[in-house]
């Protein structure tokens, strides 16, 4: 395999990598903790939803997020013909 | 049947199970020793992997800790979900693809030295360690709550049971027994809370039984715990932040990559067969702990206003809290308060000589409270209560039959029986494989590997049982360490290992060494050095919490964050990384390529 494809992928990687980063601070970090008390002012049925992403969405967020990046990495494994037989 | 015996029979059907598991997977190479052969389906490995994570803390005590910070209690509810995400897509399927046995080996191999790989060693060694002892001490906790027998009658035979599948089977016995624990420990968890959550909402599903109604109130639950605890002086439940919000952020960091870097979790992903399987797997192992991890938060909110509806009668309706009819009369408590009142776990005392049970904070600065206990003739807070009730004491409260609160026995030690093995399973890998084969004796026989293995084993069971029987002084406040020690050295220094091939072998010693000591000097400077009393320091770091209102706890960031700093200064004052090193960075980068993990340096 030449070097330009394997850069190509890495960099591809690394974008995906980059893009679930940011959701996964935003849900946490920022939903969950900075910007928590303003979102209180929401709810979410019963929830305050500052409070809701802290200690329930935040996690389902995350649950989602690893199962869509295995996805997208087999995506792009295959794209650059890098996957596993 | 009563309780006792139904317990005896739930706990011995459980270790009966983790024998006959024993059997059927016992290890016959170091292959099946260190990582199950290899062959483990993702969603199993998930399976087992949640168990191995789950520990007595975890099922025993988190949803207590939640039950007294509320929303504060949300930093262990992040952060201990969060790193997985991190596993999942900097660690994982690198090193699946790098295809060896230990965490250590990665470090020697991608730092050519065994300098590095001893440092990680040590580094994995204390982390493992202190974290192995509170899991044998909530063996000895559990087995004295529920079986009625010594503490230290149930850490040997916690030991017993763990000797047998880990020395015989290893990776092997320990993931299909974890399998069995995971079963059991969620199980145990769920009928309890979804009970619970029917008696007060009507909703059976805990997580949405949070974001109800409480019944009868016409008021959402949350809204209802919050006006009580604030009327009584406490904090409001869902806004009370863990300190500030910096430390917050960094408490937060600091558990999610030091779960991301506990070696007896990242070992769990070598056992699978492909790299696309070690990505997928971490989604699984993740779905298996959140189906615990949100279940925990509807537990402690509605354990709490459970507990406060119970001692006091305003509650409910929403009437005057501090009437004095309101007040539990103490010879008219349910079972379960008497129950727990003879552990001692809960404790009541008449300060005001009324014979009945006021709980407030009276440490409240909130003058409106203060005026009311006053006028009311309340004389202190009479009531204690161990966070570690809040589950322990649920289908209790609930009103469960026996069965219940024998399978929450058996779930407690489920989890800490399955997060040990996993621990001994790291402490003792590290010592045959990375040690003996990697370090002193290169040319050891794989049967001879696979004896030295199962000694280490036996020896690693024996050391920690022994720890748990005696306890270090400081053992409460150790697996705060254990996180801090991961998060400074072995997630950066393998992070490193992959997103940058010139990282050399000066600058991963330079920094793991680096993030160890500030961690240990900051920590030591509270705790004591080795957690020995009377010698803090705390002068030196600017008084407690000096550095930026930063808790120990929560300091593995800062750790984190001066070993990528020495780590990038040294290397670029230093020989970069050779050629062939580059060139296995970028092996390890594409999946394509990948087999079963061997130990050997192919």
């Amino acid at each position: 395999m030449e070097n330009g494809n394997n850069d190509a992928y890495w960099k591809a990687t690394l974008r995906l990598l980059a893009k679930v980063l940011v959701i996964w601070f935003l849900v946490s970090y920022g939903a969950g903790i900075l910007f928590a008390p303003l979102l209180n002012n929401i709810h979410l049925g019963g929830y305050p939803l500052g409070f809701w992403f802290a200690q329930q969405g935040s996690i389902y967020v995350f649950v989602a997020l690893i199962f869509y990046y295995a996805k997208k990495m087999g995506d792009i494994d295959r794209e650059f013909d890098v996957h596993e037989d | 049947m009563d309780l006792q015996t139904v317990t005896y029979l739930f706990v011995g059907a459980s270790f009966a199970l983790y024998i006959g598991i024993a059997y059927w997977a016992r290890a016959r190479s170091t292959s099946d020793f260190y990582v199950a052969g290899g062959g483990v389906h993702p969603v199993t490995n998930g399976m087992a992997t949640a168990a191995d994570w789950m520990s007595a803390a975890s099922f025993i005590s988190m949803a207590g800790l939640i039950s007294n910070m509320g929303y504060g209690g949300s930093v262990f509810l992040m952060g201990w979900t969060g790193g997985y995400v991190l596993l999942a897509m900097l660690l994982a399927p690198y090193l699946r693809k790098f295809g060896k046995f230990t965490v250590p080996q990665f470090i020697g191999d991608r730092f050519y030295s065994n300098g590095a790989r001893t440092v990680a060693v040590i580094c994995l060694l204390v982390a493992s360690i202190t974290y192995v002892i509170g899991q044998m001490t909530g063996v000895g906790v559990a087995f004295s709550r529920f079986l009625g027998v010594s503490a230290s009658t149930g850490i040997y035979v916690g030991m017993a049971i763990v000797f047998i599948y880990a020395v015989f089977g290893g990776m092997k016995g320990i993931t299909y027994t974890q399998i069995a624990q995971y079963m059991v420990l969620i199980v145990a968890y769920t009928i309890p809370a979804i009970f619970i959550s029917l008696n007060l909402t009507g909703n059976p599903i805990p997580q949405l039984g949070l974001g109800s109604d409480l019944t009868g109130t016409g008021t959402s639950l949350l809204t209802k715990l919050d006006m009580v605890v604030t009327d009584l002086g406490f904090n409001q439940y869902t806004t009370t932040p863990a300190g500030s919000m910096l430390n917050t952020f960094f408490y937060t960091v600091s558990l999610m990559i030091g779960t991301a870097g506990l070696p007896h979790v990242i070992v769990r992903f070598f056992t699978v067969p492909t790299v696309a399987d070690a990505r997928s797997s971490a989604g699984w192992a993740l779905v298996f702990i959140a189906i615990l991890y949100t279940t925990a938060p509807a537990v402690g909110a509605m354990a709490k206003i459970n507990l406060h509806r119970t001692v006091n009668s305003a509650v409910q309706p929403g009437t005057d809290l501090f009437a004095p009819e309101a007040s539990l009369k103490h010879e008219d408590r349910p079972d379960w308060m008497k129950r727990w009142e003879v552990t001692g776990l809960l404790k009541f005392e008449d300060k005001n000589k009324d014979g009945r049970i006021q709980y407030y904070n009276d440490k409240t600065t909130n003058p409106a409270v203060q005026a009311n206990a006053k006028a009311a003739g309340w004389q202190g807070n009479e009531l204690s209560v161990n966070p570690d009730i809040i589950v322990l004491a649920n289908p209790e409260i609930a009103l469960l039959p026996n069965w219940v609160i024998a399978l929450v026995a058996a779930g407690g030690l489920a989890a800490a029986l399955s997060t040990a093995a996993g621990l001994l399973l790291a402490i003792s890998s590290s010592i045959s494989h990375d040690l003996i084969k990697g370090v002193f004796v290169p040319g050891i026989s794989e049967k001879k590997e696979l004896l030295a293995g199962k000694i280490s084993m036996a020896a690693a069971i024996v050391l920690a049982g022994y720890l748990g029987l005696n306890p270090p002084g400081f053992a409460a406040g150790t697996v705060a360490l254990a996180f801090g020690i991961a998060a400074s050295t072995i997630f950066p220094a393998i992070m490193m290992g992959i997103f940058s091939k010139k990282m050399n072998n000066t600058g991963a010693i330079a920094g793991m060494l680096a993030g160890l000591f500030v961690v240990l000097f900051y920590v030591f400077a509270h705790k004591g050095i080795l957690f020995i009393k009377g010698t803090e320091y705390l002068g030196l770091v600017g008084g407690a919490n000096g550095f930026f209102g930063i808790t120990p706890e929560a300091f593995g960031t800062v750790g984190a964050m001066v070993n990528f700093a020495v780590a990038y200064l040294v290397s670029k004052v230093s020989a970069e990384a050779p050629v062939y090193i580059q060139q296995m960075v970028e092996g390890i980068r594409v999946p394509r390529g990948s087999s079963a993990a061997t130990g050997g340096h192919a």
